[in-house]
């Protein structure tokens, strides 16, 4: 489904990513592990689009498209979501339109008619009751006064409504008690199946109880240093990452 | 209204002139420029327009071809021989050249039929233009129950549905109808807010006024439907200087809309109306305008000078003022929707959005005098700049020495598009009691770029996001508009806006 290949990409004319390749198939969890720096979240960016972030060599496909040809609205038609490590703040539009709003875009894409009304409050309350969210949260104003915790569940919610084909989950776990942690995974597992694909971005492990990887990446300094199966979260949990840190040396020196 | 609906898709889908890139905010800019007027057709329509110029004899002949009493005529004359000694102000944040009064025409109207007695009668071309405008007078009297007067230049055309509000005893027809039909009216209330001493353009008006709005609503009377009046300036160089005057008796209540456009003319053509609203003992009046004058081409051509007095008087107790302003077109706009809080418990609401692209510019805001005890007023003023323009916003907050317990909230949030354009706020505040509460919060933000990336991220395109940003900015004003109105103001908004970001 996702194709990267000797993906390089400047921050502020600083060069972050320094070669990513990565094989993404239908029906895949993939997990990105590293510490604080290492691009990780550069790359959930430069994948969607963001036009902050320079692609300086490399190439992306998803679906047989040519990614980096598309600009952001037009991938996230195409089925890539990222659920936002910062989600932010748009008063004055309530969670309804800004969704109704997104929904109809996809919809026009595809082709399709527009949901009515009724079909558009019935798959609200379907999603929302998924995770255990207040239908009053769909009147709000789009993440205007929620909590971190609430943010994160508004994220899955949406991903619930637009139902993408790959999805991003950029840090998702952070800032969450064990309750939403349990809730937010227990939303991607419900929607997890053959037909989508998951790239979890995280700094710890513990997300990865709950989400269960098939891949597990290493990215340090820009590039994958290891890959692995779940057993390599496992492991970094248990020797932190100063033991891939003198592994690296280790190659460097070789 | 279908028509405004049918105007904004056909916008929508005209490409975007290629510009030079230098970076992608100035393409974001210089696209957002490239957005064109949509009401900039003229009607080619036979009209009467005077000689350029100003002089007594102009007025006399104004007031002559209106078939005024004596004392109207009196009352011109005395404005305009005041208006002699006055000086042009120059203290708003505004810029333009000298204006040549002797070099503007103050008296247009179509050539028709003296007297109307039924829109059938009316020169289809005029209809054909109000229909442009996508104010359909035949089907908003069938429909909408919007009663609508539509001033084209200097004359009143059509006033809908005067039969049906005469039931109830209530007057909504042009000034001039109002002169005289209802004397005794006009006489007591003319001036009464906004006197021809008030101010250089308000006495200007007072001496060449041509028509406009007149609306009387009885003690007790709801009205049960919502007064619009439509303002076209259609011919070349000349000004409209409407006068609109609305009285709502003891318990009444009357909302009031106001639309206005104008053809692309490469000349400044000078647009000065006096408006002047009395609320009785526990009347209400809502007055909701969408003001799209034409704005000048993107170098800064052309366009309208907007330079209006618009005061409403809360002359009874409980009484209650509420001025709604959408404000995207002219050069430049330069207005004070006020009110002055004379009975006690009177309540007075300005709730504003400017939008100024390219050249334009604002200076607009609102005075709130509070006379009475615990009278209270909120304003709510939203600035949008774009381009090189500049948006400022002035208002006074005035306690007198007897209001006791009055309030005051006001709210000044301004909103930057780029960083070729300018937001001001000067706020004056005057308080001579001490038992008074004022408070005022302002706010500038340029328009977030995290924000268009999530709404991109959801599959959402640029042009759809920044509207969303922007309606969500303006959602307070727009919330007080009524509701077709609404909808009108934000297609409006997203065509001024077109094109905003690259």
């Amino acid at each position: 489904m996702l194709s990267i290949k000797n993906l390089h990409a400047n921050v502020e004319g600083k060069e972050i990513l320094k070669g990513i390749n990565l094989e993404i198939k239908a029906g895949e969890v993939h997990a990105i592990m590293g510490p604080n720096g290492s691009g990780k979240s550069t790359l959930a960016n430069v994948l969607t689009g963001n036009k902050s972030y320079e692609v300086t060599g490399g190439e992306v496909v998803f679906d047989g498209k040519d990614l980096l040809d598309l600009d952001t609205e037009t991938r996230a038609r195409e089925g890539m979501f990222l659920a936002f490590q910062y989600p932010v703040e748009i008063p004055g539009i309530s969670n309804a339109t800004f969704l109704k709003t997104a929904l109809n875009e996809l919809r026009k894409y595809k082709s399709l008619p527009e949901l009515t009304p009724r079909e558009f409050l019935e798959r609200i309350k379907e999603k929302a009751n998924i995770l255990g969210l207040d239908e009053t949260l769909i009147s709000r104003y789009v993440n205007v006064g929620f909590s971190g915790g609430e943010k994160k569940r508004n994220e899955i919610f949406q991903m619930l409504m637009l139902e993408p084909k790959f999805v991003l989950l950029d840090e998702t776990d952070s800032g969450l008690d064990i309750d939403a942690l349990r809730i937010v995974s227990d939303g991607v597992n419900v929607y997890k199946n053959e037909k989508n694909a998951f790239l979890v971005i995280t700094h710890y492990q513990r997300l990865l109880n709950y989400i269960h990887p098939d891949f597990v990446h290493v990215l340090y300094k820009g590039k994958i240093i290891k890959s692995g199966g779940k057993e390599l979260a496992l492991e970094l949990e248990d020797k932190g990452y100063d033991w891939i840190k003198t592994e690296e040396v280790e190659i460097d020196k070789a | 209204m279908n028509e405004v609906k049918e105007i904004s898709k056909e916008n929508n889908s005209k490409g975007i002139k290629p510009v030079e890139e230098t970076s992608d905010d100035m393409k974001m800019l210089d696209d957002l420029t490239s957005s064109e007027y949509k009401w900039g057709f003229v009607t080619d329509i036979e009209s009467e327009t005077a000689a350029k110029g100003l002089n007594e004899e102009v007025v006399r002949m104004i007031s002559k071809k209106k078939n005024e009493p004596e004392w109207m005529t009196e009352w011109r004359l005395k404005a305009f021989r005041h208006w002699l000694k006055m000086e042009e102000p120059t203290w708003p944040n505004v810029h333009y050249p000298k204006i040549d009064f002797q070099n503007i025409s103050y008296y247009s109207a179509p050539v028709q039929k003296p007297k109307l007695n039924s829109l059938d009668e009316v020169d289809p071309e005029l209809l054909k233009t109000f229909e442009k405008l996508g104010i359909p007078l035949e089907e908003q009297k069938l429909l909408s129950g919007v009663a609508v007067d539509a001033v084209f230049d200097s004359v009143s055309v059509a006033t809908t549905f005067k039969a049906s509000l005469n039931e109830k005893g209530i007057i909504f027809c042009s000034v001039s109808d109002a002169v005289k039909d209802h004397p005794e009216l006009v006489k007591k209330y003319l001036g009464s807010v906004v006197p021809y001493t008030d101010n250089y353009y308000a006495a200007l008006n007072a001496a060449v006024f041509s028509d406009g709005s007149f609306v009387f609503i009885p003690k007790g009377v709801r009205c049960p439907m919502e007064l619009s009046t439509y303002f076209r300036i259609n011919s070349m160089d000349t000004g409209q200087f409407e006068r609109t005057l609305i009285i709502a008796e003891e318990e009444s209540y009357v909302s009031y809309l106001e639309g206005c456009t104008a053809p692309i003319r490469d000349n400044n053509q000078l647009h000065a109306a006096v408006v002047e609203l009395v609320a009785l003992d526990e009347a209400e009046i809502k007055y909701s305008t969408v003001q799209n004058w034409y704005p000048g081409n993107k170098e800064g051509k052309g366009g309208i000078y907007n330079f209006v007095t618009k005061r409403g008087a809360c002359r009874g107790n409980h009484s209650k003022i509420s001025w709604t302003q959408v404000e995207t077109g002219s050069a430049i706009t330069w207005k004070y929707p006020s009110c002055i809080l004379q009975g006690d418990y009177s309540v007075g609401e300005f709730y504003s959005v400017a939008v100024t692209n390219n050249m334009q510019q604002a200076d607009t805001g609102t005075k709130m005098i509070h006379l009475g005890k615990h009278t209270k007023s909120t304003v709510v003023s939203k600035g949008i700049s774009a381009g090189r323009s500049n948006n400022s916003y002035r208002g006074l907050i005035k306690i007198g020495k007897n209001a006791e317990g009055a309030r005051n909230y006001t709210q000044c949030d301004s909103m930057l598009m780029g960083d070729r354009c300018g937001a001001h706020t000067f706020p004056y505040i005057e308080v001579e009691n001490e038992s008074s509460k004022v408070e005022h919060e302002a706010t500038t933000s340029k328009i977030g770029e995290d924000q268009i990336y999530y709404l991109n991220q959801r599959g959402i395109g640029t042009e759809d996001a920044v509207n969303l940003i922007v309606n969500g900015f303006c959602k307070e004003v727009f919330k007080e508009l009524p509701m077709e109105f609404a909808v009108e103001a934000q297609k409006l908004l997203a065509i001024s806006l077109e094109g905003s970001v690259g």
